[in-house]
């Protein structure tokens, strides 16, 4: 508790910026998740290639890789701090996951459904965002809150390229009170505080979902 | 008849897990009243026949993983081994060296952890570090400096009291506390280790990477574009580091340092490691 009183304002701007990352990457990949999905599905070889590419590159490469390099390779050119490195590396990796599920989503609506509104005269797009779409996103929910859940802890990579994250101020913590125990114990109630609520509110939306079917 | 045979399998497997956490509670217990602390590092050193030291893997001069033959090879890697051959001779029990690679954040919690019997791992000796673990007399005088690009115009850790300057350190050294002493305006990073601080410091993430100066010599001789300026700005002589209260140990590694002063040997090792060291005089380091 000692640990907790003396740092709590360091604590307090680790969980600020976790917070920020997550919520900046949770937007960030969901529309890109969705966008290359989308791709993946389209009838536009060109298209269905790059989203493919895409998917296959970000998901099959560790997290850390993609924000070192991000960090020390892309900086020389764009300069970004750790915090930025951090996150648009966790955007990147994250919306690849999000695009195989939401193209799971996609799939598991009855083609039906595409070829009756374009029938009636709608565009793709406009047949994609409104009829295709939100059936989609209710089958693809529960593994949607899974990558969720999973980025608010995989925002921990911000420590690595100095991103003021919790896991950051977590490391200079321990290394400063020598007491390691403590520190991360306290550091990881700071993520349940984050990812409880979240996973609590996506069994929520499974459920109204449900109910609405 | 299905609900009574679901809710008896559900008190079955209620009853079995909080069994298997009880007992698992149990076996730590026991597990880690074995583990915590060294009860007495000397004599637990004599029975394994072996001191474990946590090395330095990723600083060159003084413990540096050499990739081809999987080994830490440096001035602390010889140090130490000469430190065991020489305790071995003062204990009459014939011990080996072997080494477990640590890092400035993570060293502490694995001596205590009884992972590994003692430190040579370019550790200053503080005040506060000294409440938790027991050092030995210093084995190398350092002191922070700074290590920027040659053309980059910083001449001293003052030049860098700025907000627009961004000092790189590394999570657990004293460097990552000192610096603010000095340059109170300047934003400071904390990387993980000494080689991604100084990949980041190419990368332009910060003007200057500061530790201490024999690490940062090290650096310096693979990164010619890069030099030490300012020269010292803090004390921070090396100490070795056993567990706290082990007052056997320490001694008997004080009188091998000792020994290893007098007779030469330690000269010998300073001479091997650090006469090629350019801008470093190396006969100051002797003793």
């Amino acid at each position: 508790m000692t640990v907790f009183n003396h740092y709590y304002s360091v604590l307090m701007q680790g969980f600020g910026h976790t917070l920020l990352a997550s919520l900046i990457a949770l937007i960030g990949s969901l529309v890109l998740g969705t966008l290359f999905a989308i791709m993946q599905v389209s009838s536009s070889k060109t298209g269905r290639v790059i989203g493919n590419i895409y998917v296959q590159v970000f998901r099959n490469i560790p997290l850390l890789i993609i924000t070192l390099f991000l960090y020390l390779a892309v900086a020389k050119v764009i300069k970004m701090t750790g915090f930025v490195a951090g996150t648009v590396g966790l955007t990147l990796y994250t919306s690849a996951f999000i695009a195989e599920s939401v193209r799971a989503g996609i799939l598991s609506v009855d083609a039906g459904q595409m070829e009756g509104a374009r029938a009636n005269g709608l565009s793709f797009s406009q047949a994609m965002r409104v009829i295709v779409l939100p059936q989609a996103f209710r089958v693809a929910i529960p593994s949607l809150g899974n990558q969720f859940i999973n980025l608010v802890k995989n925002s921990s990579i911000l420590a690595f390229v100095g991103g003021l994250d919790l896991m950051y101020q977590g490391n200079l913590i321990a290394a400063s009170s020598f007491d390691t125990f403590t520190t991360y114990i306290i550091i990881g109630c700071f993520y349940l505080v984050i990812t409880m609520p979240l996973s609590y509110y996506v069994q929520y939306l499974e459920r109204k979902l449900k109910k609405a079917a | 008849m299905e609900n009574i045979k679901k809710r008896r399998f559900g008190i079955i497997a209620s009853i079995v897990l909080v069994l298997v956490m009880v007992l698992t509670g149990i076996w730590m217990h026991f597990a880690i009243q074995n583990n915590t602390g060294h009860k007495d590092t000397l004599s637990r050193v004599e029975k394994k026949k072996q001191i474990t030291w946590g090395v330095k893997a990723d600083t060159k001069l003084f413990g540096l993983m050499n990739t081809k033959k999987a080994q830490p090879a440096g001035f602390e890697i010889d140090l130490a081994k000469a430190m065991t051959a020489q305790i071995s001779k003062q204990t009459g029990t014939k011990l080996s060296a072997s080494f477990v690679p640590v890092s400035a954040a993570s060293r502490i919690q694995l001596l205590k952890n009884t992972n590994i019997d003692g430190l040579i791992s370019t550790m200053t000796i503080t005040p506060e570090r000294a409440k938790i673990v027991d050092f030995t007399d210093s084995y190398f005088n350092a002191g922070q400096s700074l290590l920027v690009k040659k053309n980059s115009g910083i001449q001293s850790i003052q030049d860098m009291n700025s907000s627009k300057y961004t000092v790189l350190v590394v999570v657990g050294t004293t460097a990552a506390q000192e610096t603010k002493k000095y340059a109170p305006k300047a934003k400071i990073v904390a990387l993980q280790d000494y080689a991604s601080a100084m990949q980041a410091l190419k990368a332009g993430q910060g003007q200057a990477l500061s530790t201490d100066n024999a690490i940062l010599y090290g650096l310096a001789t693979e990164n010619p574009d890069y030099h030490l300026v300012g020269g010292v700005f803090t004390k921070a002589p090396y100490g070795m580091a056993f567990d706290h209260n082990q007052k056997p140990m320490t001694r008997e590694a004080n009188q091998a340092l000792a020994t290893l002063k007098a007779n030469g040997t330690y000269n010998r090792l300073i001479e091997k490691w650090f006469k090629s060291v350019p801008g470093l005089n190396w006969h100051e380091l002797e003793v």
